[in-house]
């Protein structure tokens, strides 16, 4: 395989360096901040600075409400991926096989990933509103049956489906481009020989999209442990009694309104390190599995 | 001809140039009032602005209490901060240990600007000020916590007043419930009315040190006192149907559900008597008056709430000029009247009120019933137990009794088990402030 190669080295860093800079300035060097001040406790006004070693991780580690976040994150990041992987799916496969306003929609759907997450949170907080909104109509007939504000669960559930249904759209696009780069002639083939619809779907179309699903499945782990902030924050704010109290919520609560800026920084710490062994994780042992055509 | 017409306007130029006054010198101001108090706080600015030209404050707005303190912080670290802060009572520890402010009264002493310090009414100033009584920040928006009732609903019910002990208060919820109020009391949990409010006017301690002003080692003592019993009384009383929860993530919160006559009572601070007034359903009949006491218990001050002002340290000398001056303005009777016309907020001074009172601003709606909250304020004078609060990491304390009152009230746990978790936590709390600020002590 040819390798393209720059005669000119020059260029080639003058190409690559604002990309550079923008990932040292706002990863390498918050990072390297974020690392030392989870080493030492900080005061927020400045002014001092203590060593303490693994003390600030030893006391997050030994801490219950930590765990809970890290529960409440890996419930969320799993059901709200499962949940919109799935609706994606569903609809890159009926947009596939061209059924009517098959147009429409293909363009359509792509809008919702536009919207901003705070922008979605106060959208389903509106939709969720025991008293105002879609679920009131259930509360009228069974009250009670949908209280988010008291009821953990229903919390939870709330900010998974905002979260699944912004990624739906990103999710979708992939979904589509993958499908459709399956030959025409394959897919005719087994229809030929008298596949259903289902049939066709679980034998030809799934097996031949695992690259794309694998891709997405990190895409979407990921982005639901550190995209979801703006979700959480303008629909329960971490609660009821921190049922939706997300790692990286968590993680803004402690530093930016309860300035314990040292614990905050040893958690996002922490958090980087989790995403970083999944994302290891997945490229080790699940690519494994896929084959790329 | 045209050269000297040239000199002759370069000449004028250059002169009016020479005798233009000097740029007035600015200085900023970060404020985290938002929404209608916000923009009275503009206003502030703006009249200051207008009363001379020596200086020119620049007045932003953070949104947000936290916000303002946050990106104070940030800016602070970049060497890019305000002069002046608006920093509420969570975030007054932080400010007070790290040392970077400039004490108010050292600083109009420095600048030779007179103030009555002894004019302030001790309830407030006590809250602001260091353990031998020396003023660090200005008070600025104080307001205390009174009970909001609806007259016609309650003469309904057969109570002509409004009670003043808890054990009258809930008899009054019943008679409403049984004549028929489906909403006798608009409720929503909040650590700064129920746990801190409600300590001051019982002389309970909710600290050890008395509430933290001898110490850096207080220990949280609220799961021990009157206030056990208090919130037993509230989740009784959520029970039998006598309250309701109402939070604006459920639809109205107390306040508005207060205001739009579908709660006989809500409690909450002075502030919101502005507000209240202007979103109330026509034709409602309603009126603050002190917070209830338990039988028995001798009613004590309460404290403040809302923020004062701060003078943050490195900054230049005209700008700190610029502060003393506009802090001298808001002391003025006349800034004071402006504010409490606007806003719900009480002057901060004796004169100040006297003025007020004196010219019936109190007698009369809109603004009749706010002086229930300086007699609240000065019920008495400030005992050790009713100086205020000053512990480290009050934010998270705030936040551990709040999560644990939710469960306490969607009957996970007993409100003894929910209060001594959140003294366990916020003593966890206090012991890392602490040690943060290991062998430092509070000014």
């Amino acid at each position: 395989m040819r390798r393209a190669y720059f005669k000119n080295n020059w260029v080639a860093a003058a190409l690559v360096a604002p990309q550079l800079l923008i990932i040292f300035v706002f990863f390498y060097w918050p990072t390297a901040q974020a690392l030392y001040w989870a080493f030492t406790l900080e005061q927020p006004w400045g002014g001092g600075n203590e060593w303490v070693g693994l003390d600030n991780f030893r006391s997050i580690v030994e801490d219950e409400h930590y765990w809970n976040s890290v529960g409440v994150s890996i419930v969320f990041a799993l059901c709200a991926t499962a949940l919109s992987m799935g609706m994606a799916l569903t609809l890159a496969l009926a947009a596939d096989r061209q059924l009517r306003g098959y147009r429409a929609y293909r363009v359509g759907m792509i809008w919702p990933y536009a919207v901003a997450a705070p922008a979605v949170g106060l959208a389903f907080r509106f939709i969720f509103n025991p008293s105002a909104g879609l679920m009131s109509h259930l509360n009228a007939i069974w009250p009670g049956v949908w209280d988010p504000i008291l009821d953990g669960n229903h919390a939870l559930a709330m900010v998974i489906v905002a979260g699944a249904w912004k990624q739906v759209a990103y999710n979708f696009i992939f979904f589509l481009a993958g499908l459709q780069s399956i030959p025409r002639s394959l897919v005719e083939a087994t229809a030929m020989d008298g596949a259903g619809v289902l049939r066709r779907m679980i034998d030809l179309q799934l097996p031949l999209l695992a690259p794309t699903v694998f891709f997405l499945l990190v895409i979407n782990i990921t982005d639901s442990f550190t995209d979801s902030f703006g979700i959480v924050d303008t629909m329960t704010a971490g609660g009821p009694a921190r049922a939706t109290d997300l790692m990286v919520f968590k993680i803004y609560e402690d530093g930016f309104r309860g300035l314990d800026y040292s614990g905050a920084a040893a958690q996002s710490i922490i958090l980087m390190l989790l995403v970083m062994v999944l994302t290891f994780f997945q490229f080790r042992y699940v690519e494994r599995r896929i084959h790329y055509s | 001809m045209k050269l000297s017409t040239i000199a002759a306007a370069a000449g004028i130029l250059a002169l009016s140039g020479g005798a233009a006054s000097a740029e007035p010198i600015k200085f900023e101001y970060w404020y985290g009032l938002s929404g209608h108090l916000g923009s009275v706080v503009q206003k502030t600015c703006e009249r200051f602005n207008a009363s001379q030209d020596a200086f020119e404050i620049v007045c932003v707005g953070q949104e947000g209490y936290a916000q303002a303190v946050q990106n104070t912080i940030a800016a602070f670290r970049a060497g890019k901060h305000p002069t002046i802060v608006q920093a509420y009572d969570a975030g007054t520890a932080d400010l007070m240990m790290s040392g970077e402010f400039y004490p108010v009264q050292k600083m109009m002493a420095d600048y030779k600007i007179a103030i009555d310090w002894k004019n302030y009414f001790p309830g407030i100033a006590n809250y602001y000020a260091s353990s031998k009584g020396e003023l660090f920040s200005m008070p600025f928006n104080s307001s205390t916590a009174v009970m909001y009732y609806n007259i016609d609903q309650l003469k309904a019910a057969g109570v002509s007043e409004p009670p003043a002990t808890w054990e009258g208060f809930e008899a009054s919820l019943k008679k409403l419930k049984a004549g028929g109020q489906a909403c006798p009391f608009a409720y929503a949990p909040s650590s700064w009315v129920d746990l801190e409010q409600f300590s001051m006017a019982h002389n309970v301690p909710i600290a050890s040190n008395n509430n933290g002003y001898d110490g850096l080692d207080s220990k949280l003592l609220f799961n021990t006192t009157l206030h056990v019993k208090h919130m037993e009384n509230l989740k009784r009383w959520k029970d039998e149907g006598l309250l309701q929860i109402r939070t604006s993530q459920g639809g109205l919160n107390a306040r508005d559900s207060f205001a739009q006559g579908e709660c006989s009572y809500y409690f909450g601070s002075i502030a919101s008597h502005a507000t209240v007034n202007a979103v109330a359903k026509k034709g409602l009949h309603w009126d603050v008056a002190m917070l209830p006491v338990y039988k028995g218990v001798e009613r004590h001050n309460t404290v403040v709430g809302g923020a004062s002002l701060w003078v943050l340290s490195k900054k230049s000398d005209d700008e700190y000029r610029g502060a003393a001056a506009y802090l001298a303005f808001l002391a003025t009777p006349e800034s004071e009247r402006f504010w409490s016309e606007n806003t719900g907020y009480i002057p901060v001074t004796r004169t100040g009120f006297k003025k007020l009172m004196d010219e019936g601003f109190y007698s009369a709606p809109p603004y009749k019933g706010r002086e229930v909250a300086i007699e609240s304020l000065t019920y008495t004078e400030p005992g050790p137990l009713t100086r205020g609060i000053r512990l480290g990491g009050f934010i998270q304390i705030r936040k551990e009794w709040m999560n644990e009152i939710e469960t306490a009230f969607a009957g996970k746990k007993t409100v003894q088990a929910a209060l001594d978790t959140a003294v366990e936590r916020g003593n966890a709390a206090l012991a890392k402030f602490a040690r943060l600020y290991k062998g430092k002590a509070l000014p």
